[in-house]
Order: C-alpha cells, then structure tokens, then sequence
C-alpha cells in the first residue's frame, strides 16, 4: 500500500457546514485507477470520525479529477465549528494519506 | 480582434496582503483592472458589528489604504482601474472615503462608483417569503428575530454599467467574487447579458483569481517544491473577447503558473462542477481545457454557460450565541496525557459551577486533531509536546466570559510542563450562524451611483 499523495494531488474547501475535496490524479493511469476504486462509500468511511453525511462524488474527466462535495462534514462550519479545523483546510492533506493499492510501477 | 483584458487580483480575503495592489502595479503598470475582495461568508456580520460601534465602520477600511497606496501610481500616469467588493454594509461611504483620499491626493479627476442593491435585510424581515435555509430546508422564522445581515450575490451587470459610465474605482457590497473580473470584461467587449458562453469564460477567469495567490501555487499540495514560494505572485487573467483566458503572473514573483495549480484552484469550493451556479450565468466546468502556454501561462478556454437561474443566491447572518477558544502548550512525557486530563478538568470545575455550555471541545493539537480520528499515524504516547486547545460555546455571554478566565490557573494546578500562556486570556467571540437562501431577482434592484462631486 502506499498514501494517495504519491498518485494525486488536492484541494479543499468549505461550503456552510459541507465541503468539498477535489482529488486529481497525477497520472493518466492513477486517475483511471481513482475512479475505479476512490468511490463515494471509500471516502465516506474514511470521513466517518468527522461524522461526515452524504458523500457525493462527482468525475471531471476533461481535469483528471474527482470533486467529493462532503455533506456536514464541519460541525457547522467556519463560523460556528469549535474545532481547529472550522473550513476543511485540512481534508485535502487527510484525503491525500489514504492508503491505496495503486499497482507498482513494472 | 480587441487585444485581451488584462485583470489582476490583490486580495483574495479580508485580511489579505496590504502592500499586494502596489506591488502589482510596480510590477506590471499596464494591468487594466485590479480586483480585490474582501467578503467571505460572514464577514459582513463582522461589519455590522463594528458598525453598531461606529457608524462609519460598516466597510473593509483596510481598502481605503490600498488607495491611497496607489495614488503616487495614477500621479504618474498609471492607468489601472479597481472594482471591488469592499463596501460592504455601506458601500456608498466606502465609495466616498475613497473619493476624499483622491482628492487630497489631487486627484479628483478620477471617478468613484458605488453599486447598492445587494442588501435585503428588509426583504427577509418582512416576512414576504419563506426563504428556507438551503443547507437544511428550515424557515426562516426560526431565527428571523436575531438576524443581523442578509445581502445578495449580485451579479456584474452594475459593475459594468458604472465601468461604462466612466468610473474608475467601482465599490460593491456582495457580489458574486467572479463578477467583480465578469463586470470590466462586459463593459470593455460590450457582450450581451445573453452571452452565456462569454459570461461563463470570464465567470471561470473570475472564480480562477478571487483567492488572491492561490492559482499561483498558494495553498498548493506541492508548496514546498514551488520556486520562490514565500512571495508567490498574485494572479493576472488575459481575458480575450471571446471569454477564453490565459492565466499568469507578474514577472519577477514567485510561486508558479501550471496547468496543477490552475486545476486545484479551478475545483476550490466547487460542489457540481457541471452546474457551478453565479448570477451571470450556470456554468459547465466539464467542456473546459486547460494547456500549458509557456512559463508560467496556462490557457484556459471551452467554458459553457446557460442562463442564470431566476433567483439570486442571499448570504444572510443571524446571532447564534458566544464562544471561546484556549489554548496553552504541555511539555513531557504523557504530554498528550496531562493535557487531555487537565482541560477535561476545567470544563468540570466550569459545571460544578454552574456554567452550561451547549458544546465543548477539547483537542490535543500534535495528535492529528485537524482531522481527529482519521490521521492516526503517530501514537498520542510518543509525543512530548503537544497544544491544548478548549474551546467552549454557550447561548449567553455569561459562561464563555467566565471560561475565559480558567485556562491560566492551569500554569500553577496544571501538570509540569505547562508553558506558554502569554496570548493571555481568551477573547470571547459572538457566533454568527450562516442562512444561506434564495431571493427573486424581481425583488432586488441593482444600481449605481458615480459620486457627487467627482468632476464629469
């Protein structure tokens, strides 16, 4: 297994209480595999300990990318949240240690 | 073909670089436009704070400085013009510390615009509507007597009737962040209002630039690896009359312009990349292609629009109550230990007297408390370090005040090892939930006004 980070890159950000992750693939092959495999019940699972609801995921092939919107992911969100984390500035770097079983290079 | 609209961005946020408008306009004195936005989603509640403490405090004065910072540029003949959403509760008052600082700077030839229309405060208390929160589906009535703002996202057709009327400096309320690029693009090109797929071109060069450094490598998985990454450049778009853009930055500036960073920056605070929803128009992300156009240029056209939906979005803020947070540093061993036990036990002696709290939080900063739960890579045992952070919230100001004075004691009835403790006692901060709703584009008005005085 190795961490996300070494297939694809991310960006976060906060909508209200929800968020959104938007996982690109570094590769051609690592985005064809993410969409495979990173499916809306492997990030929600991940996500759980946040108490993340509905996790949607949307394909924009034309960026080699996957945008996960997070619902309620922020505990309320930057104004209200009380916890370090209020925006989802960090859920790009957290998504990005998943372990994968990306196939090693030949 | 018309050459292309040269826009660059200076502020990504309310608290942004000050010195980031000069330095452009050192940098590259032939950018047309200078946008800077200053409101994200509960700044104005922040501003209607300030301003029941002064009335003239209802703006981001911060912007009132970047004017004035410029004037030795337009002294010298330089021509940039800046549309921005600084005017917040009173964009009419921003409008107009804006025109005395010209004046004083002799520069009274130049024209302030002010743009209204966004504030629909009244709509929503009058009960007209039941303006449902669009995150849950509640009411509105269930908070409506503790409202404190509500505005609308505007879109760029006022900013681009003042730009036509010959305003200089153009001062908005909220507006949607891309139409402040969307407004210039329309006044200089003289695309129709229907041009959806223009509209939605210079919407996605807009959303590309409204967070300042961010589409130069700001905020950007590989960070470290960028070039010169602690004075990273703010964004420029080249804007061509047909909506497609080219995305670069000043020379000279660090940071970088690749087609990763303007994918990262492209999908930041999206939610259906196929219906990214602005009051210019509904665009598709899907049909856009991104290639690289060599240093530090990335082209980026293929943007699809349809017609705007027949509503404007409306961010409206109501009070929610107090809150704090404190924190204090645990050095040792079973640092993370010590700490976890010592801020349970100031949340116990707040209960024993008598304080209740609808939520309490305590985070061991160290652990992977961003994301706790999930990080788990380092076991809690082998730091010996860590940040205790207790945060508390409360309906009433009472219990959070007196919070605020538990944490320091902690330096003596705390274990060993308790150590910075200078920030001194918490500050307690009014909490502004977010009401995100929908309003009828019949009921709100946009319009602008150049202001009196400024020569024709």
């Amino acid at each position: 297994m190795i961490p996300l980070r070494d297939i694809a890159f991310a960006r976060s950000g906060d909508k209200g209480s929800s968020a959104n992750i938007a996982v690109f693939g570094r590769t051609t092959a690592a985005y064809g595999w993410m969409r495979e495999h990173l499916t809306e019940a492997v990030v929600e699972a991940y996500f759980r300990p946040l108490g993340v609801g509905r996790v949607t995921r949307y394909d924009v092939p034309n960026l080699e990318a996957l945008n996960f919107v997070l619902a309620g992911v922020l505990a309320g969100g930057g104004s209200r949240s009380l916890r370090i984390d209020a925006q989802g500035k960090a859920l790009g770097m957290a998504i990005l240690e998943l372990p994968v079983d990306f196939p090693a290079k030949e | 073909m018309a050459p292309p609209l040269k826009i660059a961005n200076a502020s990504g946020f309310w608290g942004d670089q000050p010195d980031a408008a000069a330095g452009l306009v050192a940098a590259q004195p032939d950018l047309d436009y200078l946008t800077l936005d200053y409101l994200a989603e509960v700044s104005l509640s922040i501003m209607a704070i300030m301003r029941a403490k002064d009335p003239a405090a209802g703006y981001a004065r911060d912007f009132v400085d970047v004017v004035r910072s410029l004037c030795p540029f337009w002294s010298g003949g330089g021509r940039t013009r800046i549309v921005t959403n600084a005017g917040g509760l009173d964009p009419g008052a921003c409008a107009q510390a804006c025109a005395d600082v010209l004046r004083a700077a002799n520069l009274g030839h130049l024209r302030v615009a002010a743009v209204a229309g966004d504030d629909v405060l009244a709509a929503l208390r009058s009960g007209a509507g039941d303006f449902a929160n669009l995150e849950t589906g509640a009411p509105l009535s269930d908070v409506a007597p503790r409202l404190v703002t509500a505005s609308a996202y505007l879109g760029a057709g006022a900013i681009a009737d003042a730009l036509r009327a010959g305003a200089d400096i153009v001062v908005t309320g909220r507006v949607a962040d891309p139409s402040l690029t969307v407004g210039p693009c329309v006044a200089r090109f003289g695309w129709a209002l229907s041009d959806h797929d223009r509209l939605a071109g210079a919407t996605v060069a807009g959303h590309l630039i409204e967070c300042g450094t961010q589409a130069c490598g700001g905020f950007s998985t590989d960070w470290l690896d960028l070039p010169d990454n602690l004075s990273i450049g703010f964004p420029v778009v080249e804007v061509s009359p047909d909506g497609s853009c080219v995305v670069t930055k000043a020379a000279g500036t660090g940071g970088a312009v690749t087609v990763q960073t303007v994918k990262e920056q492209l999908l930041y605070e999206i939610g259906d990349p196929a219906n990214y929803l602005s009051p210019d128009a509904a665009v598709s992300f899907l049909t856009l292609r991104l290639e690289s156009a060599g240093a530090d240029r990335v082209r980026v056209s293929g943007a699809a629009g349809r017609a705007p939906t027949g509503t404007y979005k409306v961010s409206a803020t109501y009070r929610d109550g107090y809150k704090a947070h404190g924190m204090i540093t645990v050095f040792g061993h079973d640092a993370v230990k010590k700490a976890r036990r010592a801020g349970e036990g100031v949340l116990q002696r707040l209960q024993r007297a008598g304080c209740v709290f609808r939520e309490s939080l305590v985070e061991c900063l160290g652990t992977g408390a961003s994301v706790r739960g999930i990080a788990s890579r380092m076991s809690d045992t082998h730091l010996v370090e860590t940040v205790l952070r207790l945060s508390v919230a409360a309906d009433t100001k009472e219990p959070v005040e007196r919070f605020a004075r538990e944490i320091a004691p902690l330096v003596t009835c705390g274990p060993q090892g308790v150590t910075g403790y200078a920030g001194g006692r918490p500050r307690v901060l009014p909490i502004f939930g977010y009401w995100p709703t929908l309003v009828a584009r019949s009921a709100v008005a946009p319009s602008f006004r150049i202001l009196e005085g400024a020569r024709p």
